[in-house]
């Protein structure tokens, strides 16, 4: 782990200011959904893979996919913070001509593919554990989903191809905020029981909290699983996290704060 | 040309220790030498093809050069927004080849029919569209789109095509391959359907009627420059293939034609109805069916000269 475990919760706070202030001043929707996974992309960005511009050309690098890409505010801001490209654009987001648009887009400093459309993070994550086993590089490959996302096809067919592969260096986390854009995402379709599911497909599965950011750091740090299966952190999360109004409220998927919810809402945040 | 598909590329991966091969479960005993040279550069991802697609790209993101083979209808349509989202948007060096495409799995019924793959994916931005007529074409196409920098789809015949040239034929993505020459019609084919427009040219020509005959391998890009020329040097400008008649070579030929002020040559396409070949039987019957045999296509022509 890099960073101390302070250091991740401040890390954590900030990226939930920054995705607030985002989600108001840009107008855009999605914000529970960026709430519920901070910890995660926290976790990966400073607590478990080696995500750093310093490495962005080299083709070993560890990789991570946010394949909820509805999510981007919160890569955004991790990515900013860590020096992909200059704080400054987080001021354009989403504004005409702004490289940072409501999805995420190949070519933006630190974005590895596009995602907004759902169901194709683990397929590609599973091309790039492939190609850097061909190639003997020891990077690992991390694919952060949604659980409404699981209701794709191209999830379950991954999920199938993975472990026949022995992708050990492969860890899938899923943001299981329990809610999808309309509905229960249990109700919706019959997800649960999730973890289950993976566990039958040849999935190293594990249940985590998924605001638990030092579980997750020390998840993604573990070695590879012996057996050679890849790991994929079924992680409890509540959507709207870290707001109390906010919470496990799906309102949140598409309403925008106002100037006074705003304010409300990062005085909860703090001390930043 | 299956074979001359699995023969190439066992040959190119030997130089080229980044080419990967994808099979969507099919060509099991076809790449048995592939797989014995290279084990680590094969993978069979089964019947799966949105997820080919998705680990094709992958592989390319990782530094790889992955050719993806699978029957051409379930490698364009089942994978569509996979090829428009995880090839096309980043512009990655993928080669999807798709066997079988137009008629060529003809007795297995229309789910494996495949005359609208030209047309969905010559829509989608930084793809190219490959249609060799033959295995010598075939083998000079796979070497090219390899060394292309984005995401390329090539339509093959399945087995036993006859062979247009007789060694590997010096063409070039993008270039048209003249066969035969003529100022009264020019036949632009795209694909295996190559040897009967020779034929169509004969009995045109035994008439009197000076017929040139192109191989056009490369449907997108089109070769403009080329096309405003050949538009002005004859009368009537035709093109066949085993595709649909919407949005085919045909289609993309009408459309540059539609926006050239000095297209002076009149235009007729040739290819499969707007309509699910619900008989049964094998390619030369469905080709019958469609009215792509050398007799009707002369036919056409003829009439379309005289109109």
């Amino acid at each position: 782990m890099t960073a101390s475990v302070d250091e991740l919760h401040l890390i954590a706070r900030r990226i939930r200011k920054t995705v607030l202030e985002l989600s108001h001043r840009a107008g855009t929707p999605h914000l529970g959904s960026s709430l519920s996974c901070v910890e995660m992309v926290t976790a990966a960005y400073w607590g478990g893979l080696n995500l750093d511009p310093a490495f962005a050309a080299d083709v070993s690098r560890d990789r991570f996919i946010l394949s909820k890409g509805h999510a981007a505010t919160t890569l955004y801001a991790a990515l900013a913070m860590k020096g992909f490209f200059p704080e400054s654009w987080l001021e354009d987001y989403a504004k005409s001509g702004s490289p940072l648009g409501e999805h995420p887009s190949p070519g933006t400093p630190g974005i590895e593919m596009a995602t907004g459309s759902l169901g194709h993070g683990l397929p590609v994550g599973i091309g790039l554990a492939m190609a850097s086993r061909i190639q003997a590089h020891d990077n690992r490959v991390c694919v952060l989903m949604s659980d409404g996302e699981c209701n794709e096809g191209s999830v379950w067919e991954g999920a199938l191809f993975a472990p026949s592969q022995r992708l050990n260096r492969l860890t899938v986390m899923i943001d299981y905020n329990k809610w999808q854009a309309t509905g229960r995402s249990d109700e919706v379709t019959a997800l649960a029981p999730l973890c289950e599911k993976w566990s039958a497909f040849g999935w190293r599965a594990v249940e985590v909290d998924g605001h638990d950011v030092v579980t997750l750091s020390q998840w993604l740090n573990a070695p590879p699983d012996p057996d050679g299966r890849p790991t994929v952190l079924v992680a409890h999360t509540v959507k709207g996290k870290g707001v109390s109004f906010m919470e496990d409220d799906n309102n949140w998927h598409y309403r925008i704060p106002s100037s006074s919810e705003l304010a409300r809402a990062l005085a909860e945040l703090q001390p930043l | 040309m299956r074979n001359a598909f699995a023969d190439e590329i066992t040959t190119l991966a030997e130089t080229d220790s980044r080419i990967v091969l994808l099979s969507g479960d099919i060509g099991n005993r076809l790449f048995n030498d592939f797989k014995e040279r290279y084990p680590d550069r094969f993978y069979n991802t089964g019947v799966a093809e949105a997820d080919m697609i998705g680990i094709a790209a992958g592989l390319a993101l990782g530094g790889m050069k992955p050719v993806v083979y699978t029957i051409a209808s379930f490698a364009v349509y089942r994978a569509y927004e996979q090829i428009r989202v995880d090839l096309c948007y980043p512009s990655l060096p993928v080669v999807i080849v798709g066997v079988g495409a137009g008629l060529g799995y003809a007795s297995n019924g229309p789910t494996h029919h495949s005359c609208e793959d030209v047309a969905v994916l010559r829509a989608l931005p930084n793809m190219t569209v490959l249609a060799p007529a033959d295995a010598w074409e075939l083998r000079s196409l796979l070497g090219a789109a390899l060394q292309l920098s984005g995401p390329s789809y090539m339509r093959i015949g399945k087995k036993g095509e006859p062979l247009v040239h007789e060694s590997r034929p010096a063409i070039q993505i993008g270039r048209p391959f003249e066969l035969r020459t003529g100022n009264d019609v020019a036949i632009l084919c795209s694909g295996t359907l190559l040897p009967q427009s020779l034929n169509v040219a004969s009995e045109l020509e035994s008439t009197g009627v000076k017929t040139a005959v192109y191989s056009l391998h490369t449907i997108k890009p089109l070769d403009e420059m080329w096309l405003g020329r050949l538009f002005r040097e004859v009368k009537l400008v035709v093109t066949i293939e085993e595709h649909s008649r919407i949005g085919g070579l045909g289609g993309a030929v009408a459309e540059w034609k539609a926006d050239s002020f000095e297209a002076n040559a009149r235009l007729l396409r040739l290819g499969t109805p707007d309509q699910i070949l619900h008989h049964s039987g094998e390619q030369e019957h469905a080709r019958e069916m469609c009215g792509l045999t050398v007799e009707k296509m002369t036919n056409d022509i003829r009439q379309a000269l005289s109109k």
